[in-house]
């Protein structure tokens, strides 16, 4: 193989099939149930039966195991199953499994989902008996509790030495609201925002308040993964998967960061080095960004990490509507975690197939390129996908 | 209210506390601190550590103020703040804790008009060992 080039994940598969339930504050089916039912209607989109299955990725959060979603469905064979962990930086690394395993001959046709009643079930934080004691210990016994305490921390950091307002943070929970309003499928379709209501909402941990944090919600989502080559067959127009990365930086804490150099670069910007490092553009060239939102703050943080702006830009890049429809950079264009549905940010991956396939409810015309990215704040994932 | 469930490599950390120290997990090697507390230090891979006493003293990194819905001892108390102190003899040493009026009082007796970024902490103990914070200049 001397003097040839590793051909690597580039373009290498294709997103082919999505498929989801509907979303909503409490549905009547168990999560076992919900991920059938959206695993069998992303591959009814791709046009693939359940017995070509070979592969699966899910979160580690996930509570639908291989062995029962494969024996509900009507799974083949299976010859690699991923599972990933640290909650929502997990999304984009199911694909990202997937499209490696594929492209290196272990599998031909992967599923990831994510099936979660977070909107019925009972938050995480509120269970005392299982904790970690690393680093628990070092924060819950002080009241930082929840995992909007420790964003905020980190937010009340960045607005101090970046000059950032909460009317960056309202500009993004709005364009995510804006989206939502105008897709059906949105839990806050019908459910307008206004500056008003948001600077008087109340507090949930200074400084983030009601709308600077993610919905409670009951859904399942999945996507289908094969080779570029099978994509063609297809029945969809295929979105490719250009480039993948996960990113864990040295000396990170996960939504804890506060014990190292430079708390404020997390693993976005691990992330995004790779991912740029292996992709034929740059950021000035993507056309629209499904940017992981369980919290406003880590979409500031997100957009300078994958380098759409400068360090400490990212509160100045929302202004002047940059990330509304016909902006610099539209953004969440279902509505994404703030207001169409919180499943650990699986809906942003399917939302990006939509736009690259002309289908979205929020189209941006002629959208080529999608970033999708994972949690920010905790060991993380990101897609580069194209048409 | 929630008491530290501690780690073989934090226990040290809480011991001391119940004895009214701060001490701080330093590489007995190259003398570099570390936090959280781990086995080995990742500057030079010695296993080799000692528990190095601080002043003390320190600055508001950041901080907070949670409301509810909170479990309830601290849904009790809310808002109440939470702060994240940088140690003046560890700058990249941060602490999370509890900025109050005095040794032992409620996690919301201080005003919260009183804590802005870069004020300068001392550290007290509760009655169980809890380090907490007051203000150097009360
Ligand atoms: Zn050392």
């Amino acid at each position: 193989m001397a003097g040839q080039r590793m051909a690597g994940l580039k373009d290498a598969t294709a997103i082919v099939g999505i498929g989801q339930t509907s979303f909503a504050k409490q549905l009547p089916e168990d999560e076992r149930t919900l991920a059938c039912r959206a695993v069998l209607a992303a591959l009814d989109d791709a046009g693939i039966a359940p017995g070509e299955v070979d592969a699966l990725a899910s979160y580690t959060m996930e509570e639908t195991d291989e062995v029962e979603l494969a024996k509900a469905v009507g799974f083949g064979d299976l010859t690699f199953f991923s599972k990933i962990g640290y909650g929502g930086g997990g999304s984009c690394a199911t694909v990202a499994h997937l499209a490696t395993a594929i492209a290196a001959g272990q599998a031909t046709v992967g599923v990831a989902w994510r099936s979660r009643k977070r909107g019925s079930g009972a938050r995480p934080w509120t269970n005392t008996t299982r904790q970690l004691p690393t680093p628990a210990q070092w924060t819950r016994p002080f009241g930082l509790l929840r995992p909007a305490d420790e964003i905020a921390m980190l937010t009340r950091r960045y607005m101090y030495e970046y000059g950032a307002t909460r009317d960056h943070l309202f500009n993004v929970a709005l364009a995510c609201r804006n989206r939502a309003n105008q897709n059906p499928a949105a839990i806050m379709y019908d459910r307008p925002l206004t500056r008003e209501m948001y600077m008087t909402s109340r507090w949930i941990s200074e400084p983030l308040c009601l709308f600077d944090n993610c919905l409670e919600t009951d859904g399942a989502l999945a996507c289908v993964v094969v080779s570029r080559e099978r994509a063609r067959d297809c029945r969809r127009t295929p979105v490719y998967v250009h480039s993948a990365a996960q990113g864990l930086p040295a000396q990170h804490h996960g939504m804890v960061n506060y014990w190292n150099d430079d708390p404020l670069t997390g693993p976005a910007w691990t992330a995004a080095r790779h991912l740029w490092k292996h992709a034929d553009f740059t950021p000035q060239d993507v056309d629209v960004a499904q940017i992981y939102d369980a919290f406003t703050a880590l979409v500031p943080l997100s957009l300078e990490g994958y380098g759409f702006c400068g360090r400490g830009e990212g509160g100045a890049f929302t202004e002047g509507g940059a990330l509304e429809i016909g902006g610099q950079l539209p953004l969440n264009t279902s509505g994404g975690g703030l207001s169409e549905a919180y499943v650990h940010g699986f809906n942003l991956i399917n939302e990006g197939v939509r736009q690259l396939r002309g289908t979205s409810t929020a189209q941006v015309p002629d959208a080529a390129t999608c970033l999708v990215t994972a949690g920010e704040g905790v060991p993380t994932s990101a897609l580069l996908l194209r048409s | 209210m929630l008491s530290p469930v501690t780690d073989t490599d934090g226990a040290p950390f809480w011991q001391y506390a119940r004895q009214g120290q701060l001490r701080v997990q330093t590489c007995a090697d190259c003398d570099e601190t570390r936090f959280p507390p781990r086995p080995c230090c990742p500057h030079c891979q010695s296993f080799a550590s000692e528990w190095r006493q601080v002043s003390g003293r320190g600055r508001v990194w950041s901080y907070v103020f949670p409301h509810p819905p909170l479990l309830p001892d601290y849904a009790a108390v809310a808002p109440y703040n939470v702060i994240v102190v940088e140690l003046v003899d560890a700058p990249r040493i941060r602490l999370v804790g509890n900025l109050v009026s005095e040794a032992g009082a409620a996690l919301n007796s201080l005003s919260p008009s009183r804590i802005r970024i870069e004020a300068r902490v001392q550290v007290v103990f509760d009655a169980d060992g809890l380090p907490q914070w007051v203000l150097e200049r009360p």
